[in-house]
């Protein structure tokens, strides 16, 4: 991630203020998946996002994000051959925005309301069609006090490559931090313990903290 | 000091494992580097129901996983330095548990205890805070002296004078690490706290008025500090004139007080064989303990003929007797006749409780030290002996508690001669008889095992001789463990203090000796007035 995706990715946290940008679609204990209000406007992967629900928010990690069409059987077709440029594609097609859409998923890493949060599993699923917003940098700073979730998130069973996304969620998480290196350092040592039997898989998710 | 308060409240880490023989493993603090921690340094241990009050006794390093010393981080980054730091690599440290310090009002009035048992899993182990160093090894008062600070503290590290000079005690160390320094302090020491008379055979003349730094600036001795209480012999006057030291006492010795026992003990020095140290009792008897020695450098050619034919000497023997006898002619404090009792006279000041230093002067070596030195402490213990004796019936008050300070100890008591020397016995008897030994020595390997066994306290500068360190801490409960402290002394003023007069072995930094604050410490300021108003007094006197 380069400083220029970071800064963006900050001033929409900060922008985004809880902004509401998709809605739960599918939901397991250990994760769900939301479909973005807008295409290919889903949070960056790592970010922190949460959704509303009882006993607590569900709060998770993105950890994958997907633009698909929105039927099946229907594949996307490329269509720009004769165009200028990207965007005229959509305004020649405004039904394409309609047709496609951004999913994301999101790996459940603790629930609770206010400040009082539980970095493991919530007793019950996201709430189907439950509203998911993105959290305000207090929200994630405060969050990440406690690294418990870590454990949550380095050990899950996902198809993308678990400590890229244990990586993108800390350097995103790092920015929310007054001084992200002290952060990264105290996220680096805690993972140290996690992985203390296997120090190759430590050695390389610590080279993507930086 | 600021540091050092801020430091008190750094937790180091927890404890892991260990027992209480090997002592406990604790896990360094992500926060505390190992290169902070140092061998000899004091750590309290808060328990669940002791405090618990330990040495640290080995650091070490650690891995969680044996393949990241294979394939080592990339430390190069400082990022992954300071991760890997504290968790995947961490420090541990041997702590050596001593004593524990209870919480309830019982076992403060107790003291510190020595410790049975070990803390529970993670307890918190912070370095020692002053008040702890205080709660062990008390403050300064009537009866403890402040011999130093422990490493990289500054609290005073007392030693229980009385404790001490119940028992003979010994002080070991490399040449040059402070021997004769740390001796000095003790027998200051002795004398402030009025524990007991010492009376020092003073081998190299460096105690008594005024001794050198190995810098070679001088530094006072004890007539110096405390005029009024303590005398110097002399056997060598000329010396001490020179060195313009006012001598109370020249200490001559008649032939007639050297008995048969003394030859022998000098056999090595005196280069006599084991069959000529035979024949001195054999003519001892012939001619009367008191004239033997007269009598045989007396004889001339004839007589001595006929001595040997009478007795059934062998000419050899008698030659390699006579060769060695007539090695004591060169000694100027040995004369036919005394003038004066010597034994009475020291016993006269000792009994007044005035402390003796004889010096040796240009007679520093070791027959003319040998001789001297076990000769009077025969008569004196002898004395000794018998006061005890009457006291036990009733007739008189104990005496004072007599200490005598030897130096090259393994001269004396060595296994050979230990038996048979009068230090082996004192050294055996310890205080049955109110005398107890300061022995000095920087060989003690050389010592007689069961003479270093009855040592109450060493007090032992820098080692490294295999041997020398086994035989100092003979009999000692965590040996290993102090060895490897021992070992790592550095060469000046630190040595490590265990035994009777101190609740656990501590190293200390040894206290300032020979700067004018240092003597004002210890009570010169008042000799100096006191100096100051005898001379006002004479000043009237004249005027």
């Amino acid at each position: 991630m380069d400083t220029k995706e970071i800064k963006n990715q900050k001033s929409k946290v900060k922008d985004g203020y809880g902004s509401k940008i998709a809605e739960v679609i599918e939901a397991s204990s250990a994760e769900f998946t939301a479909q973005c209000y807008k295409l290919d406007q889903a949070p960056p992967l790592g970010s922190l996002v949460k959704t509303q629900d009882r006993p607590g928010d569900i709060y998770g990690v993105i950890y994958n994000v997907e633009t698909h069409s929105l039927e099946p059987g229907r594949r996307v077709v490329a269509r720009g051959q004769n165009l200028e440029a990207e965007e005229e594609i959509f305004t020649a097609n405004p039904q394409l925005s309609r047709l496609l859409t951004t999913d994301f998923r999101v790996l459940v890493v603790g629930y609770g309301e206010g400040k009082n949060w539980h970095q493991y599993l919530p007793p019950k699923p996201a709430s189907i069609h439950g509203f998911v917003y993105t959290c305000r940098l207090e929200e994630v700073s405060a969050f990440t006090q406690s690294l418990d979730f870590l454990s949550l998130l380095v050990n899950a069973k996902i198809p993308v490559p678990v400590d890229e996304v244990a990586g993108a969620c800390l350097r995103y998480a790092s920015q929310a931090h007054g001084d992200p290196n002290a952060f990264l350092v105290k996220a680096g040592k805690e993972l140290a313990g996690i992985m203390s039997n296997d120090v190759n898989r430590l050695n390389s998710l610590l080279k993507r903290l930086k | 000091m600021t540091s050092q308060s801020s430091e008190e409240q750094t937790p180091l880490g927890v404890v892991v494992s260990g027992s209480l023989t090997r002592g406990v493993e604790v896990r360094l603090d992500v926060s505390v580097s190992v290169e902070d921690m140092a061998v000899g340094r004091y750590v309290a241990i808060e328990g669940t129901k002791h405090r618990f009050f330990g040495m640290i006794t080995d650091v070490s390093l650690e891995t969680i996983d044996p393949r990241l010393a294979i394939t080592p981080p990339d430390v190069s980054d400082p990022f992954i330095a300071q991760v890997i730091t504290g968790t995947a690599t961490y420090g541990k440290l041997r702590v050596l548990p001593m004593l524990t310090i209870g919480g309830d009002a019982a076992s403060i009035l107790e003291g510190p205890q020595p410790a049975k048992t070990v803390p529970a899993h993670f307890s918190g182990v912070k370095l020692a805070s002053q008040r702890d160093v205080e709660i062990v090894f008390g403050a300064e008062d009537e009866k403890r002296f402040y011999v130093g600070t422990p490493l990289d503290m500054e609290t005073k590290v007392c030693l229980n004078i009385a404790e001490f000079v119940k028992r003979s005690n010994g002080v070991f160390g490399k040449s040059g690490t402070g021997k004769t320094f740390l001796t000095r302090l003790l027998l200051v020491g002795m004398l402030q706290k009025n524990a007991a008379v010492s009376l020092v055979f003073d081998m190299h003349s460096e105690y008594g008025w005024e001794g050198k730094t190995e810098k070679g600036y001088k530094v006072k001795g004890l007539k110096q500090l405390f005029p009024s209480k303590v005398a110097i012999f002399t056997l060598d006057e000329e010396s001490s004139k020179r060195r313009k030291v006012s001598t109370d006492v020249v200490v001559r010795i008649g032939y007639d007080e050297i008995e048969p026992e003394d030859v022998e003990l000098l056999r090595q020095t005196l280069n006599l064989t084991e069959a000529s140290a035979q024949t001195v009792y054999q003519l001892a008897r012939e001619f009367g303990d008191r004239k033997w020695l007269e009598t045989v450098l007396n004889l001339n050619e004839d007589d001595g003929k006929q001595l040997i034919s009478r007795l059934n000497i062998h000419d050899s023997t008698y030659r390699n007797l006579r060769r060695g006898l007539e090695n004591l002619r060169r000694f100027s404090f040995l004369v036919p006749r005394a003038r004066e009792n010597s034994v009475q006279r020291i016993l006269e000041y000792l009994d007044r409780g005035i402390n003796v230093i004889l010096e040796f002067g240009k007679f520093d070596d070791f027959a003319a030290y040998i001789l001297v030195a076990n000769l009077l402490s025969r008569r004196i213990h002898a004395k000794y002996r018998e006061n005890a004796e009457r006291e036990m019936g009733g007739e008189v008050a104990p005496s004072r508690p007599l200490v005598i300070t030897i130096e090259e100890a393994h001269r004396f008591l060595n296994p050979e001669i230990s038996s048979r020397t009068i230090f082996g016995r004192i050294a055996r008897e310890m205080r049955k008889y109110n005398v107890t030994l300061l022995v000095i020595d920087q060989r003690p390997s050389g010592i007689d095992g069961e003479v270093m066994s009855q040592l109450g306290t060493k007090i032992t500068c820098l080692l490294d001789d295999e041997r020398d360190l086994d035989s100092v801490l003979t009999g000692t409960s965590g040996k290993s463990e102090l060895k490897s402290v021992l070992a790592k002394l550095e060469t000046k003023q630190q040595a490590l203090i265990f035994g009777h007069a101190v609740p656990m072995p501590v190293v200390i930094k040894t206290r300032e000796y020979g700067t004018a604050e240092s003597y004002k410490e210890l009570g010169f300021l008042e000799a100096a007035e006191l100096k100051k108003k005898t001379e006002k007094d004479i000043e009237d006197l004249w005027t």
